[in-house]
């Protein structure tokens, strides 16, 4: 080891791959997760769960066959992606597990067994992540469909409203003998390539184009084209598909994306405005919606009538129970939250069994994986990659925000799964999807820019001339 | 299942979960590319500061020189030290690494100086632990007293090196 004292050196650190450092933190988050699993087993039958082998070794085989393929394909990528990645990946199926062992849960109707499967759905969804690292060489390639995207994601948007409305909300497809799919999740990564192509090509007329009024930029009225189209567009999700979430998750995107390509402040006011101004009106005459947002309001003075408002206050008991280290995994009894405790309400049982404590640190993680995605945009070279990442990331934050937020009290509640989380095999799949295409720019981003001309020594040192 | 057992499990997650969230943004901040400033006049080895950076030091020397520092003759000198040029005043421990010296970023002491090469000089202990500067054919030479080298050539303690307007000497 060099040691070198009373100086100031300046020494360059060239990229390192970091595939190390993330075969570790993936063995840790596989740890962790067969931890939780244990726990849980030891908590409710006072032994360790038979399938705990086949569960750790089936989680172990996804992150490392992720990890190989990562190695393989994608060498400079972020190394915390994949690793927060399996750990929420892993923590969710372990608290779905842990529903799936609770007897109040199984006496429901609706009831079915949702761990085996969300395992199967976790090996497609690292399948998907194979597939999308092996052929998307450069994500630049994804500029080239901008628009067949845009036709695409509105196609999988407006799907749903021709499929009878599960539980109040319009957001899933039935296929026969396969199931049910939820196209929202996957019009999500569509339809961010599309912002990311469009607003590429027309940013600096929405930017440089506009009168300044009050001290904010005024965009002209034909600007005001492509944000109108896309609030109707999330106004109509909202009033035929009665799904706040997936609406606030469109608009919310387009607006960070459209202030992130142009730099103006107003198209955040604009963008908020606008969406106030959609949601309470749709709220006054949409009954679906209005149950939402009496149960948000005062989720106690529907206990006993309204099921929503119910669930409501049965979820925000367990936060309340949890107090600050939780219950423990499998203590509490965040299962007579009843349907939907594994999917939409799953963080209720982090809540409760893991406490305040428990609660941050897995908000942290989500936060952890936003900020490895912005931190991509950043050191993304080129303006579509750039913007398809805070676009990818962006999306992920307002999820996260939009499902935490409704599950303890702070807005409305929506049918939006936690990523990775919830159980779903949609959402599990999609977000895979997203995280793949995060790592494909993130490596093309921090990949050692090919070394310069061979010596500039010749032009940059003067030479002494006697 | 035991109460003290569950409440060690419940508590030894919750640690678990913390530490993997604080090892991954430790991973953040050793992330962090551009360069890397060891402080002047910092008494803390290298090494010390940066412990996972390890590897990202310049490169260490051969055991064998090493262990000859170790027992290092009388009279042979501890320190380098630049004595002209924008850098006068600075100082680096010879303790049988090979300091390299030239306007590259990641040369052991980066000269501020439009007469110096990327890559200027570098000088290192031969076996004996004797201290030879070796000019790496730099655009306008290296000078060891008045001569310029054309060869790797021993350092007599005190003896002026001289590249573009930056003067080094080694010291007791």
């Amino acid at each position: 080891m060099s040691v070198v004292t009373n100086t100031t050196t300046i020494g360059a650190i060239d990229a390192p791959s970091r595939r190390n450092t993330e075969l570790v933190l993936v063995v840790f988050a596989v740890a962790i997760s067969v931890f939780a699993y244990a726990n849980v087993g030891l908590a409710l039958n006072g032994e360790l769960p038979s399938g705990m082998l086949g569960y750790g070794a089936g989680l172990a085989l996804l992150g490392g066959v992720a990890h190989l393929v990562v190695r393989r394909f994608a060498k400079y990528a972020d190394p915390l992606l994949l690793p927060l990645a399996t750990l929420l990946n892993g923590l969710g199926l372990a608290l779905i597990w842990r529903l799936d062992q609770s007897e109040r849960f199984q006496a429901l109707t609706s009831f079915a067994p949702a761990a085996s499967k969300q395992l199967l759905f976790s090996a497609i969804g690292v399948a998907t992540l194979v597939a999308v690292l092996a052929i998307l060489k450069d994500h630049r390639i994804l500029q080239r469909y901008t628009y067949i995207s845009m036709v695409v994601a509105l196609f999988l948007l407006i799907l749903p409203m021709f499929f009878p409305a599960v539980n109040g909300a319009k957001i899933w497809i039935k296929i026969p003998g396969f199931g049910t799919l939820q196209p929202g999740e996957f019009a999500k990564i569509i339809i961010a390539v599309f912002f990311s192509g469009y607003l590429m090509v027309k940013r600096d007329a929405l930017a440089l184009a506009s009168r300044r009024f009050m001290g904010l930029y005024l965009p002209r009225g034909r600007d005001l084209g492509p944000i109108l189209a896309i609030w109707a567009m999330s106004i109509l999700i909202l009033v035929f598909e009665t799904d706040l979430g997936t609406s606030l998750l469109f608009f919310g995107m387009f607006v960070v994306m459209l202030y992130v390509a142009t730099e103006r402040t107003s198209w955040i006011v604009f963008g908020l405005l606008m969406s106030a101004v959609g949601a309470v009106s749709v709220a006054t005459f949409e009954p679906h919606v209005q149950q939402r947002v009496t149960a948000w309001l005062d989720p106690f003075a529907g206990w006993g009538k309204v099921a929503a408002s119910e669930q409501m206050a049965k979820s925000l008991m367990a936060f309340g129970s949890g107090g600050t280290l939780g219950t423990g995994l499998g203590q509490g009894n965040s299962d007579l939250i009843g349907f939907a405790a594994n999917s939409d309400f799953i963080l209720a049982t982090v809540g409760e069994e893991l406490g305040l404590a428990g609660m941050m640190a897995v908000l942290l993680i989500y936060g952890l994986i936003v900020e490895r995605g912005v931190r991509t945009a950043l050191a993304a070279r080129d303006p579509f990659g750039k913007l398809l990442a805070i676009g990818l990331s962006g999306s992920f934050a307002i999820q996260v925000f939009v499902v935490a937020g409704g599950v303890m009290g702070l807005i409305p509640l929506t049918g939006m799964t936690m990523p990775f989380l919830a159980a779903g095999g949609s959402s599990v799949l999609a977000n895979w999807a997203l995280i793949a295409i995060l790592i494909r720019i993130s490596d093309t981003a921090r990949r050692p820019a090919p070394s310069p001309s061979p010596s500039p020594d010749a032009e940059m040192t003067q030479v002494v001339r006697p | 299942m035991s109460e003290l057992t569950l409440t060690v499990m419940r508590l030894g997650f919750l640690a678990v979960l913390w530490l993997f969230v604080i090892v991954a943004v430790q991973v953040i901040r050793s992330d962090l590319f551009g360069t890397r400033v060891t402080q002047r006049g910092s008494r803390r080895t290298a090494a010390d500061t940066r412990p996972q950076q390890g590897r990202q030091q310049q490169p260490a020397a051969p055991p064998q020189q090493r262990q000859q520092s170790g027992r290092q003759r009388r009279g042979a000198p501890t320190k380098l030290v630049v004595s002209e040029g924008t850098l006068t005043g600075t100082t680096v421990a010879l303790q049988g690494q090979t300091i390299t010296l030239g306007r590259a970023h990641d040369s052991t002491i980066v000269l501020d100086d439009d007469y110096a090469s990327s890559r200027h000089a570098r000088i290192y202990p031969d076996r004996d632990g004797q201290w030879i500067v070796e000019d790496l054919g730099s655009t306008n030479g290296t000078y060891l007293e008045r001569t310029r080298l054309t060869t790797p050539t021993p350092v007599p303690l005190g003896a002026p090196i001289r590249i573009g307007k930056t003067v080094i000497e080694l010291r007791k």
